[in-house]
């Protein structure tokens, strides 16, 4: 199918100098998923407000599903479904009653509507809780409702943003095989994510967006080829031979690595993690440097971003806090301020 | 959770053609989503069902003997002014719901339906109007056992109760811009009673105009609380002011008629 099921082109977005995106292009080809990855703030959210009708770009276009998004709204909503970063589910209502209301809303007719929550609910495992309030809903359990909401139109195109986040790692890996399965069944997907371990396990092509960009695109695998596969934390414990070591082990890292002069600390981006691990030993031993610290781990977003842009992903805590602005000095920008951040 | 099987794929979907008859269907929806909310909540019915009566009684025994009004007894002063208040504050309950709503992403999802945009205002606006009608009929209930009477006739009563009521349904959709403008439903909450407070005490509501002090009288005059507390005065003593009637209506219609579609708008540009 020649036809792309999300294209954005050069879309912007500025709430005041707060510059929440800055010319974005996206383009997902049908029954696949885009991962979109970046820190808090990046904006990931303000990119999947503008795809689902919620926020009007400053410039650039859009269309989902063939429509574009700010001339035919309501073909696209007709055609998408959302799972935001909170459930949004009505805690009064039961799981049945949450999923009738949107079909109802979607104009589906009160019989087709109470068949597809019923439906839904079972696909879910929530057939048993489909009678009781939301508000008694366990957090993976009201994660799942949300989702099935979103489904409850058949849409073609579905927008996930951060679904996992604030999940216990059992409800994460339920809710992952669910998003695989829609997959399979040729539903379009555009999922938001701080972890790369999510983006990898389920994303086809994944675009890792900071300060308002897209900085890579790519395969998981391309990505990797370019991060490697593992990374190696070295700390020497006399920092000042740490450059001494950087020259020692840099024949063995998969692309450039990365050290902490002041506390001894090298990062390693290796292709073969356990093989190497052994090497980086004899390496340091054989010069006879003191290994304080060594540890071997899989490349998280903060390696992502340590190697595409020199900065560490995560935003300094005091800029965490909602209101864009209030923080100078922090490198990190927040592109909504008020009721959410545009993560 | 195999979605494979389970019918959840996607399918074309068909051309969109907004009908108009979606706000009513919609609203009604929306409605029935908060009415569902109370029936849900035994405890929001007890809430709805005391407070009026605590009002009702602290309001009559506790400054029944302290204010004087000439010529008619203050139970049955009182009484028109309890109503209005209850209306007004049970008409806050729109912004703190709908700021909730923005609150928990609800909004959002409702934003990214095919549906009509009005009806999730109109539909709140109204289960609060229905809400407002139960605290209205509970309070005259109360007010009958302590002694209050109604000496015009019937359809006079029952016409001070309509336009009670409908005050608080105006209310509402001012409450809704705060609502829609407001961060937090906490900060919602804090944000209406700065209009609502002196709205309520600013009037006849409680105490006769006449024995405020003179510069603020005429502001008190003006305050549609007083002209429809009058309003309501007059019906309920079988003295019906026509020109009073007439302009508290038009204070619902007006508040309506400005309110509404602001709200309406700002739901549709809501970022």
């Amino acid at each position: 199918m020649p036809e792309l099921a999300i294209s954005a082109e050069g879309l912007r977005k500025s709430y005041g100098d707060v510059h929440a995106l800055r010319g974005i292009d996206l383009a997902v080809p049908p029954g696949t998923i885009l991962g979109l990855l970046g820190p808090n703030g990046a904006g990931k959210t303000t990119a999947v407000r503008i795809l689902v009708t919620l926020l009007r770009p400053d410039g650039g276009r859009a269309t989902v599903a063939g429509h574009d998004v700010l001339h035919e709204p309501d073909a696209v909503r007709a055609a998408i479904g959302l799972t935001g970063q909170y459930a949004a589910v009505d805690e009064n209502l039961t799981g049945r009653e949450n999923l009738e209301m949107v079909g109802r809303l979607l104009h589906m007719g009160r019989p087709a509507a109470r068949a597809r929550a019923v439906g839904l609910l079972a696909t879910f495992d929530l057939t048993e809780a489909g009678g009781r309030p939301a508000r008694t809903y366990s957090g993976g359990m009201r994660r799942r409702l949300d989702l099935a909401a979103s489904l409850v139109g058949h849409p073609e195109v579905l927008f996930l943003d951060e679904p996992t986040t604030g999940l216990d790692p059992a409800s994460r890996l339920g809710l992952w095989d669910v998003i695989e399965g829609l997959v399979a069944d040729g539903t379009t997907i555009l999922l938001t994510t701080q972890y790369l371990e999510e983006a990898d396990r389920l994303a086809n092509r994944i675009a890792v967006i900071d300060d308002g960009l897209v900085i890579a695109e790519g395969t998981a695998s391309q990505l990797k080829d370019r991060l490697g596969e593992d990374v190696v934390d070295v700390r020497i414990a006399d920092p000042s031979r740490t450059s001494e070591a950087l020259e020692l082990l840099r024949p063995l890292a998969a692309t450039e690595p990365r050290a902490d002069l002041a506390d001894g600390r090298i990062s390693l981006p290796v292709h073969h993690g356990a093989g190497t691990l052994a090497e980086v030993v004899r390496a340091v031993d054989g010069a006879g440097l003191e290994v304080a610290e060594l540890s071997l781990h899989r490349p998280s977003l903060d390696d992502v971003f340590l190697s595409l842009t020199g900065r560490r992903a995560e935003a300094e805590p005091a800029a965490r806090a909602e209101d864009a602005g209030s923080a100078p000095g922090t490198r990190r920008r927040f592109g909504r301020p008020g009721r959410r951040n545009a993560a | 959770m195999t979605a494979a099987t389970a019918g959840v794929a996607p399918r074309r979907a068909t051309p969109v053609r907004r009908s108009p008859l979606w706000i009513v269907t919609d609203s009604l929806t929306i409605a029935w989503r908060w009415m569902l909310a109370v029936v849900r909540n035994p405890q929001l019915l007890v809430v709805d069902t005391i407070t009026p009566i605590m009002f009702v009684l602290l309001f009559a025994v506790v400054f029944g003997g302290a204010i004087q009004t000439p010529g008619i007894d203050y139970v049955t002063f009182l009484m028109p002014g309890i109503f209005v208040q209850t209306v007004v504050f049970g008409g806050t309950g729109t912004a703190v719901g709908l700021a909730e709503d923005l609150q928990k992403g609800i909004i959002d999802r409702f934003r990214s339906l095919p549906m009509a945009p009005s009806a999730v205002l109109i539909g709140k606006t109204t289960a609060d109007l229905l809400r407002n009608a139960y605290t209205v009929l509970v309070m005259t209930l109360v007010g009958f056992l302590i002694g209050f009477r109604f000496t015009g006739t019937v359809p006079e009563f029952v016409l001070a109760l309509v336009l009670i009521t409908f005050f608080g349904y105006s209310i509402s959709w001012l409450s809704a811009n705060i609502g829609l403008r407001a961060k937090s439903a906490q900060a919602a909450q804090g944000a209406i009673f700065i209009p609502v407070f002196p709205l309520t005490f600013l009037s006849s509501a409680f105490v006769p105009v006449a024995t405020m002090p003179e510069w603020l009288q005429p502001i008190a005059e003006a305050n549609p609380v007083t002209v429809v507390v009058n309003a309501a005065r007059g019906l309920i003593v079988g003295l019906p002011q026509t020109d009073t009637i007439l302009l508290a209506f038009a204070w619902i219609a007006g508040l309506v008629a400005v309110f509404a579609p602001l709200a309406i708008w700002s739901y549709r540009r809501k970022g």
